[in-house]
């Protein structure tokens, strides 16, 4: 149900009764290893290209997650994925491959989060019986496209940002009571926003003003209060991005506390890793959430989360032709489901 | 880095401001000493390799330039193969692009990049996608220089 200007309250409250989550081996060093279903030692996956690689991660994930549901793939109404390259063709061809109906998304890395507002929503409604949905992006192919090939010695500065290896996917469906699922409960969609940032090496900058724009509209239309969420997890804003969104919000009055604001790119690596300000891309806040943070649920050392994936909507041609960066963020809510 | 864009609105400088104060600078003084001294190691191997052409060979100091060059560039190729040269850029910057090693690294690691495209479209295509602007305005600059230098010679002003 539509909510305030740009929310949605969910109150069949679907289900994610299954999540699948692979990684590579950077991922595999990183401090979440044990949250992710499947890690890869190499980053060829057993792939001639990364490109390829970059599929087989997707297409891994949501056989692990049909799996763990025990359900055969012919029962899923529809798959909704995206990533970060061109024409989204590795979540085109996992979906060929998994032969499900499928709607392709580009919300750059904040495609997870799209992807789970959309398929609450149909899930909600009794528009599918069961839904999986999914981001996911490999550090090499993303690289490629964005910036320069992977051996080129440039130095990187301390703004930038390093992409994700790995895929989330996750299987909803509609609520039964008693079940012991985590479930979503609303969502905001966001809007695009440019602060007038152009440095491709300094995404977080340019993405905080959306997440705190979301965020500020989801407390708005919810009319909630900031402590009613143990935990509100930003996509990937990195450091950088992080430090300016909580300064945002404090200073449009939303009073959060440190530890209650914190993002899945600062999460998901250790600090010795040369990761600059954290990590990005669009499997950086679907392996997290559906690995790491409903795990943490799960274990009831949260209640209620946000999760907010923030993206960067810009090409390697649009950066290149002197264009800012517009940017754009969705919130989706999770919490336990009532016993 | 805020964008040099004309029409920027109050809010957006306003933000542009408030990021500024969180954005991590480029150590430079930091990032100068580190380039500094691995600019300077590469050139002393560089050193190494012509001598080792002039006394082991028949090169004189001026001839041993080419062999020397290309030796670099081998090795640089070589590193940037086994995945290492990418490493010593981050901590280098400057100090291992600015030599001829990383002109072989821009060349190599493209090339590596695009061999999924196949030989032609893929390699051919692609090999000189970093180091193609560095050729042109290389060979563009040395033209003009030769060519003033031609003029006063011929002026007599040298």
């Amino acid at each position: 149900m539509l909510k305030g200007h740009q929310s949605w309250v969910f109150h069949n409250r679907p289900m994610i009764t299954a999540t699948g989550v692979t990684g590579g081996p950077f991922e595999a060093n990183g401090k979440l290893a044990n949250d992710f279903d499947l890690l890869y030692e190499d980053l060829w996956m057993g792939q001639e290209s990364y490109e390829k690689a970059h599929r087989i991660l997707l297409e891994e994930a949501i056989k692990i997650t049909l799996k763990k549901a025990n359900l055969h793939k012919e029962k899923v109404q529809f798959l909704f994925a995206g990533d970060l390259i061109n024409q989204i063709t590795p979540s085109s061809f996992a979906a060929r491959t998994m032969q499900i109906p499928y709607f392709g998304l580009f919300g750059a890395c904040s495609t997870s989060m799209e992807g789970l507002a959309l398929a609450s929503f149909v899930v909600n409604y009794q528009g599918a019986k069961y839904v999986i949905t999914g981001a996911s992006s490999h550090n090499a192919a993303v690289e490629k496209q964005f910036r320069y090939p992977t051996e080129y010695g440039g130095q990187k500065p301390p703004t930038a940002q390093w992409t994700v290896t790995g895929a989330g996917t996750a299987l909803l469906q509609p609520n039964e009571p008693g079940m012991n699922h985590p479930v979503t409960t609303a969502a905001t969609i966001g809007k695009v926003i440019d602060m007038g940032l152009s440095d491709p090496f300094n995404m977080g900058g340019a993405m905080a003003p959306a997440a705190a724009d979301t965020i500020m509209a989801h407390f708005r239309d919810l009319e909630l209060d900031p402590s009613y969420y143990d935990l509100i997890v930003t996509g990937d804003l990195g450091r950088i991005g992080h430090d300016t969104a909580f300064e945002l919000l404090n200073k449009s009055g939303l009073k959060l506390e440190r530890k209650q604001f914190q993002d899945c790119g600062l999460l998901i690596y250790k600090s010795n890793q040369p990761v600059q300000s954290g990590a990005s891309g669009a499997g950086c806040s679907a392996t997290v959430l559906y690995g790491h943070l409903l795990n943490e649920l799960k274990k009831g050392k949260y209640k209620r989360i946000l999760v907010v994936a923030t993206g960067a909507l810009l090409s390697p041609l649009s950066f290149q032709q002197n264009e800012t960066i517009p940017c754009i963020a969705h919130a989706v809510a999770i919490e336990m489901n009532e016993k | 880095m805020a964008s040099n864009q004309k029409k920027v609105t109050p809010q957006q400088k306003s933000y542009q401001h408030l990021q500024q104060k969180h954005e991590i600078k480029r150590p430079i003084l930091k990032n100068c000493i580190k380039a500094f001294f691995v600019g300077g190691i590469i050139c002393v191997v560089g050193q190494a390799i012509t001598y080792f052409y002039i006394y082991f060979f028949n090169f004189t100091e001026q001839s041993a330039g080419n062999p020397t060059v290309a030796t670099m560039v081998f090795l640089s190729m070589l590193l940037t193969g086994f995945g290492v040269y990418d490493r010593i850029g981050q901590f280098a910057g400057a100090g291992s692009a600015v030599p001829v090693t990383g002109f072989g690294n821009a060349v190599i690691s493209a090339c590596i990049e695009h061999r999924t495209e196949g030989f032609v479209l893929g390699v051919g295509g692609n090999i000189f996608k970093l180091a193609g602007s560095v050729i042109l305005f290389g060979v563009f600059s040395a033209f003009v220089v030769a060519l003033i230098k031609t003029l006063l010679t011929m002026w007599g002003v040298i």
